[in-house]
C-alpha cells in the first residue's frame, strides 16, 4: 500500500451570512416556512433582472485576501445553463473564465507538519433552491414519486473555493476543510454552519506510485456532511483505487456515492451526460473593476489570520507548535487565552489550564469560549492561586469543579472548601513524621536502597492531609526526614 | 356625448390639452377609442385582451376624483405590448407557454406611466416572444395591417403599430430587439422610436435578447413620440445596464434642418430595397436639403456581417433568456407526464411555436461546447466592428439615414416558408441595436398604397438631435394617414 | 453542416421535444440559418485584434447595497404554479 500515495483536491462551497441574497433584496434566512422569502428575481420570473450585492463582493474579497489570492483587477458573472427544478432561471449566474480571484494558498497543519495547499480561484455565484423528494427511500431522488422546491434559499450568495490537488491524505484533506472552516468563520463572513449545508465540497481522489509526479485517473465524491465522513470515504476510495490497479486495472472517471454505514463507494446510480453548460458572459450584469484602493482598504480590515496566530503564540508565548495551535486556531479560544495571559498569569500555566480543564469543560457543556461562568478573570484568579502554592494543583481542579457547581469566585471557593494548601513546614513535617513512624517496614526498604518508595510516603502525607499538602514541600520533607 | 373626437386624426399632444382645457373628460376620451376597437378589432386583431372595464374605472376615476393630483399623462389611452408585465394582468408574449400567467409585479416603464395615469386599453398582440418581423408568429392569430388587411403589419410590435394606426390607441409602447418598434411602425405608417440602449429600464420586460432589448414609443407624431420617451426613460436600481440619459428629452419645434448632415450608406440602399420604397427614401433626401441639411454617402463596411452575428447573438441570448419557461413555478405544464424530464421537454414542445424553436435551436448551438468561438465569440467580435463603423460614421455626420425596411408591408403567409426570408426584413434595423444606438422611424409617403418608413440613427443619447431632426422632417413631409386611407376608401 | 443527430442532441440540451417530422423540418431549416450565419467567419483572420462585445453601456461596478426589501407574500409566489404541495412548488418523479 505504500507504494502508491492519494492526491487530493478539493472545491468547496461557502454560503454568505449577508442580509440579502445576490442578487436581489430578499433575505437570507434559516428554517422559516417555504417560499416566505422570495420575489420576481429568485422565483425567475419573466422579466426579472439581477443587481449585485455589494457586501457579498466584500466578504468575497476579505476570503480571497485570506487565502492570498490575486484580486483580478476587473471580474465578470457568467450564465453557466442546466435544466434543473432548484435552479429557477435554468441558468446559475456565475463566475467562469474572469472570476474575482486566482493563484493563492492556504497553509495549515496536520499534526506538526506544515502543509500548503494552492488555491487556483475563488469566485462569486448564486445558490441553488431546496429540493425535497418524496415517496423514495430516505428522501432520495431515485424511486421517488415527486419533488418539491423551497425557493427560500434560492439566490444566497455563494462563494467558491478551488483548491490545486495538492492534499497528500485523506486526514490532511479533513484537516484543510477543518482548518479552512476556522478561517473562515474568523472572517466574519459566515457561521460555517455544517448542519444547515452552509459549507459543502466536493472531492477528487487519485493515487499515483509514491513520489511520482503525473496524477493519476481522478474519481470524484460529493456530497458527504462531515469532515469525518470527508475523511472516511476517501480512505475508502484510497484502498478501492489501489486494488483495483494492483489487480491490472483501470480507475474510471466517475462520480461516487459514499455509505458510511457500509464504508463502500458506490457509482452515483443516475449517470447524468456530462453537462454543457455553454458559458457566456450574462449580459444583464454589467463588469466588476476592483479599485486597487479599496481591495487595500479590505485587506487592512482583516482580521489576525489563524496562521500568524499561531506563529506569535509560538513565538510570544514560548508554546510548542502543539500547544500554539490547539490555542491559536480558532479565534474564541485564541482570544480567551490572551485574555488570561493578560490578566498576569504565566503564559505556560495559563495554556495548560486552558487546555486541560478549561477545554475539557467547553466540550462537555458545549459552550463557547469566553462564554458561562469561566470568564478569564476567573480562570486567571484560579491559576495565580496555584501559581502561588495558596492551592495545589490537584486542590486547584476541585476549585475549578466547584466554581462551575457553585458559580463563585476562586478564593471563596477555596476558604469555603478549606482548600488551602497547606504549606507550613513545621506542620507538616509532624505529619510525615507520623507517617514514617505508621510505616517502619517501608522506611527500612528506603533505606536499603528502595529510593522509589518516597513516592509512597509522599502519597500516604496528601491521604492525611485529604490532598492538601503542598506536594512540593511534602516531597522535600519526606527525603529530608528519611535521609536523617 | 359626443365630442367628434377622431380617434385616426387625435395626436397625444391634442388630446391633452383637451383634457386639461375641460373640453373633454377621459372617460369620452377612453370611449372614442374604445368605440373604435370595436369597430375594427376583429379585422384588425390588433390586441390579444382589451381590458376595457378597468380602464373605464380607471377614466371614471381621473375625472372625478384625481383633480389637481391628475399626472402628466392623465387619462390618454394607451396599448402596452404583451411583453411587459402588468401585475394581475394576464401577460402572454403571445406565446402558448403563458397563456394564463398572471404576472405578480409590472414592468418599470409601465408603471412609470401608471405613475403618469395613463389609461391603459390592453395589452397589444406581437410576435411569440418578440420573435419575428410580421407578427405572424404570435400563438394566438397574427394582426392585420390596418392599410391593407391582407397584409402584415410588421413585428414584433405589429399590434402596438396596428392599434395606433388604425385608430385603437393613441399611443403605444413597443419594444425593440432586431427593429421591432421601427419596422412595424414604418409598415404602419406610425412613428417609432428605439431609444439609446440602457435608456428605457428592462425590468419587467420579458427578455429576448438582454444585451439588444429596448423599450420605445409608437406614435402618431415626432412630437407624441418625444413625450411618450420622456416619461419612460430613467436610470432603474432594478436593471443593472440601465443607464440616465445625459440631458432630458426634449419636446422638438424644429423646423429647419440647416447645418445638419446626413450619412447615407451604400450598404443599406443595396440590400434588396424595394423601387417605391428607394423612390420614396430618395424624394425624403431631397426634402432633407431643401431644409438646409447636407447629405452624404458613407459606408459602413461590415453591414453584410451584422444580420448573421445578430441571429446568432439574439438567439444564444434567448436561449438561455427562454429556459426559464419550464413548467415548474408558472404558465403552461404539459400533462400527463412520465417524469421531470419528459414534462420539461413536452411543456416546452408543445407550448413554444416554431420560431421560437427555432431560435433556442440555433442558440443553444451556437453556445454549445466546440461551438462558441466560432459562433457567439465571433460574433461579439462583429458586433465590435459594426459599433465602429458607426462611431466612425458619426465623425463625420451627425446623423445616418436610411429606409427602415427594405420592403412595404408585404402579404400575410408570404415569408412564413423561409425563415431566412423572414429575418431580411430587418436588415436596415438591425445594425442599430447591435451597436446600442436611438434610432426613430417615421412615415414618408406611400408605395403602392402602403406606408414606408424613414429611418434616422443617431449617436447614443442623441435622443433629442434625432427627434428634432425627425420632426423638421416630418412637418415638411407632411403625411397624412386620414386623406390616405379614405382614398383608398377605407 | 447539420445533422438529425445533432439537432436532437442541442433538442435535448434544450429540453425541447421535437416530433420525428419537426426534427426533419428543423434539421433542414437550421442548415439554410447556419450557412447564413456562418459568413461570420468569412472575417476569420482580420479578427485578432477585435475585442468582443459583451455589453454595449461603457458601465461598470453596478452594485446594490445589503439592504432588505420585503418579499412577496408566499401566496403571490405560488399563484401561478402549476402543482403546488406542502406550500411549495411540485414537480414530476425526477428519478430514474
Amino acid at each position: 500500500m505504500s507504494a502508491w500515495e492519494p492526491v487530493v483536491g478539493l472545491e468547496i462551497h461557502v454560503e454568505l451570512d449577508t442580509r440579502t441574497k445576490m442578487f436581489c433584496g430578499c433575505a437570507v434566512t434559516k428554517g422559516d416556512p417555504p417560499n416566505t422569502h422570495t420575489c420576481p428575481v429568485c422565483l425567475a420570473h419573466p422579466g426579472a433582472l439581477p443587481v449585485v450585492n455589494q457586501r457579498a463582493v466584500e466578504y468575497a474579497t476579505r476570503i480571497a485576501l485570506a487565502l492570498e489570492c490575486t484580486v483580478r483587477p476587473r471580474n465578470v458573472f457568467h450564465r453557466k445553463n442546466y435544466f434543473y427544478p432548484d435552479l429557477p432561471k435554468a441558468y446559475q449566474i456565475s463566475q467562469f473564465d474572469e472570476p474575482l480571484a486566482v493563484d493563492g494558498w492556504f497553509e495549515y497543519w496536520v499534526g506538526e507538519d506544515k502543509l500548503r495547499c494552492r488555491i487556483n480561484r475563488v469566485h462569486m455565484e448564486e445558490d441553488a433552491a431546496k429540493l425535497v423528494h418524496a415517496g423514495g427511500e430516505a428522501g432520495r431522488i431515485a424511486g421517488s414519486d415527486y419533488s418539491m422546491v423551497d425557493f427560500n434559499r434560492g439566490g444566497t450568495p455563494l462563494i467558491e473555493i478551488v483548491g490545486e490537488p495538492d492534499i497528500p491524505s485523506a486526514e490532511a484533506a479533513a484537516e484543510f476543510l477543518r482548518q479552512l472552516r476556522g478561517l473562515i468563520v474568523e472572517l466574519g463572513v459566515s457561521e460555517c454552519n455544517m448542519e444547515e449545508g452552509q459549507v459543502r465540497w466536493d472531492a477528487n481522489l487519485s493515487v499515483r506510485p509514491a513520489g511520482g509526479a503525473e496524477l493519476g485517473t481522478r474519481t470524484e465524491l460529493k456530497n458527504m456532511n462531515s469532515f469525518r465522513f470527508l475523511q472516511q470515504a476517501l480512505e475508502a476510495e484510497r484502498v478501492r483505487q489501489i486494488e483495483v490497479l494492483e489487480a491490472g486495472g483501470a480507475i474510471d472517471q466517475e462520480t461516487l456515492h459514499f455509505d458510511p454505514d457500509t464504508g463502500v463507494t458506490t457509482p452515483l446510480r443516475s449517470k447524468e451526460e456530462a453537462h454543457d453548460y455553454r458559458y457566456f458572459p450574462e449580459p444583464d450584469l454589467v463588469p466588476l473593476v476592483m479599485d486597487a484602493a479599496w481591495v487595500e482598504e479590505v485587506r487592512a480590515g482583516l482580521p489576525e489570520l489563524p496562521g500568524a496566530r499561531v506563529e506569535r503564540f509560538m513565538e510570544q508565548y514560548v508554546l510548542s507548535r502543539g500547544d500554539a495551535l490547539l490555542l491559536g486556531s480558532s479565534g474564541p479560544l485564541a482570544r480567551f487565552y490572551e485574555e488570561v495571559v493578560a490578566e498576569g498569569v504565566d503564559p505556560k500555566a495559563a495554556a495548560n489550564w486552558t487546555m486541560g480543564e478549561y477545554l475539557a469543560h467547553l466540550n462537555e457543556t458545549g459552550l463557547e469560549p469566553g462564554r458561562g461562568h469561566v470568564t478569564p478573570g476567573r480562570l486567571a484568579a484560579l491559576v495565580k492561586l496555584v501559581q502561588e502554592g495558596a492551592v495545589s494543583a490537584t486542590g486547584g481542579k476541585q476549585v475549578f469543579a466547584l466554581m462551575l457547581e457553585e458559580r463563585g469566585e476562586p478564593a471563596a471557593i477555596v476558604a469555603k472548601h478549606g482548600l488551602a494548601q497547606v504549606s507550613d513546614a513545621g506542620e507538616l513535617e509532624a505529619v510525615v513524621q507520623k507517617v514514617l513512624d505508621d510505616n517502619p517496614s517501608q522506611v527500612e526498604q528506603f533505606r536499603a536502597g528502595k529510593e522509589q518508595l518516597a513516592g509512597f510516603f509522599v502519597g500516604q502525607v496528601m491521604k492525611a492531609t485529604r490532598g492538601r499538602a503542598n506536594p512540593k514541600l511534602v516531597n522535600e520533607l519526606v527525603r529530608d526526614l528519611l535521609t536523617r | 356625448m359626443t365630442t367628434g373626437l377622431d380617434p385616426l386624426r387625435l395626436t397625444a399632444r391634442e388630446a391633452r390639452r383637451l383634457l386639461v382645457d375641460g373640453e373633454v373628460t377621459a372617460a369620452e376620451l377612453l370611449t372614442a377609442y374604445l368605440d373604435q376597437i370595436e369597430a375594427v378589432e376583429d379585422a384588425v386583431h390588433a390586441y390579444l385582451q382589451v381590458t376595457a372595464d378597468n380602464a373605464r374605472r380607471y377614466a371614471t376615476e381621473i375625472d372625478s376624483e384625481m383633480g389637481a393630483a391628475r399626472g402628466a399623462l392623465a387619462g390618454l389611452p394607451t396599448a402596452i405590448k404583451d411583453n411587459m408585465v402588468t401585475e394581475g394582468v394576464v401577460t402572454t408574449c403571445a406565446s402558448k407557454i403563458l397563456h394564463n400567467y398572471q404576472p405578480i409585479y409590472t414592468a418599470t416603464a409601465v408603471k412609470q406611466l401608471f405613475g403618469d395615469h395613463v389609461v391603459m386599453l390592453g395589452k397589444a398582440n406581437m410576435d411569440e416572444f418578440a420573435m419575428g418581423s410580421s407578427c405572424e408568429n404570435s400563438g394566438f392569430g397574427p394582426t392585420r395591417n390596418p392599410w391593407d388587411l391582407s397584409t402584415v403589419p410588421g413585428g414584433s410590435s405589429g399590434g402596438s403599430a396596428a392599434a395606433v394606426a388604425a385608430g385603437e390607441a393613441l399611443w403605444a409602447l413597443g419594444s425593440d430587439t432586431g427593429g421591432s418598434i421601427r419596422q412595424p411602425a414604418a409598415l404602419c405608417g406610425v412613428v417609432g422610436m428605439k431609444p439609446t440602449y440602457g435608456a428605457v429600464s428592462r425590468y419587467g420586460l420579458v427578455a429576448f435578447a438582454s444585451s439588444l432589448d429596448q423599450i420605445g414609443p409608437i406614435t402618431r407624431d415626432v412630437w407624441d413620440c418625444a413625450l411618450l420617451l420622456g416619461h419612460i426613460v430613467g436610470r432603474d436600481p432594478c436593471d443593472s445596464t440601465s443607464i440616465e440619459l445625459p440631458c432630458a428629452v426634449e419636446l422638438p419645434t424644429a423646423e429647419r434642418l440647416d447645418g445638419l448632415r446626413f450619412g447615407i450608406p451604400g450598404e443599406y440602399l443595396a440590400a434588396g430595397v424595394e423601387p417605391g420604397v428607394r423612390a420614396r427614401f430618395d424624394e425624403t433626401v431631397v426634402r432633407i436639403e431643401e431644409l438646409g441639411g447636407v447629405c452624404e454617402e458613407i459606408s459602413l463596411p461590415h453591414t453584410e456581417y451584422a444580420l448573421p452575428a445578430y441571429y446568432i447573438i439574439a438567439p444564444a441570448e434567448a436561449s438561455a433568456n427562454l429556459a426559464r419557461f419550464d413548467g415548474v413555478r408558472y404558465g403552461y405544464r404539459a400533462a400527463p407526464v412520465d417524469d421531470l424530464i419528459d414534462m420539461y421537454e413536452r411543456t416546452r414542445g408543445e407550448g413554444f411555436g416554431a420560431e421560437v424553436k427555432r431560435r433556442i435551436m440555433i442558440g443553444t448551438y451556437a453556445l454549445s461546447s466546440g461551438y462558441y468561438d466560432a459562433f457567439y465569440g465571433q460574433a461579439q467580435r462583429v458586433r465590435t466592428l459594426v459599433r465602429r463603423d458607426f462611431a466612425e460614421a458619426f465623425e463625420a455626420v451627425d446623423l445616418v439615414v436610411s429606409p427602415t425596411s427594405p420592403t412595404v408591408a408585404f402579404k400575410l403567409g408570404s415569408r412564413t416558408a423561409d425563415p431566412l426570408a423572414m429575418y431580411m426584413s430587418d436588415v436596415c434595423t438591425i445594425p442599430v441595436n447591435l451597436a446600442g444606438l436611438p434610432a426613430i422611424s417615421i412615415p414618408c409617403g406611400l408605395a403602392d398604397g402602403l406606408p414606408v418608413g424613414f429611418q434616422l440613427i443617431g449617436p447614443a443619447f442623441s435622443e433629442n438631435a434625432i427627434l428634432s431632426a425627425a420632426h423638421a422632417l416630418e412637418q415638411a413631409i407632411g403625411f397624412d394617414q386620414v386623406a390616405s386611407f379614405r382614398e383608398a376608401g377605407r | 453542416m447539420i445533422s438529425d443527430d445533432d439537432v436532437r442532441h442541442v433538442a435535448r440540451l434544450a429540453r425541447l421535444h421535437l416530433g420525428p417530422d419537426e426534427t426533419a423540418r428543423m434539421t433542414a431549416e437550421l442548415a439554410k440559418i447556419l450557412e447564413h450565419v456562418a459568413k461570420i467567419s468569412e472575417l476569420g483572420d482580420d479578427m485578432s485584434g477585435v475585442e468582443p462585445t459583451a455589453h454595449v453601456i461603457d458601465v461598470t461596478n453596478v452594485t446594490r447595497a445589503d439592504k432588505e426589501r420585503p418579499s412577496w407574500p408566499r401566496e403571490e409566489a405560488l399563484r401561478n404554479a402549476p402543482a403546488v404541495g406542502d406550500e411549495c412548488f411540485r414537480v414530476p418523479r425526477m428519478g430514474a
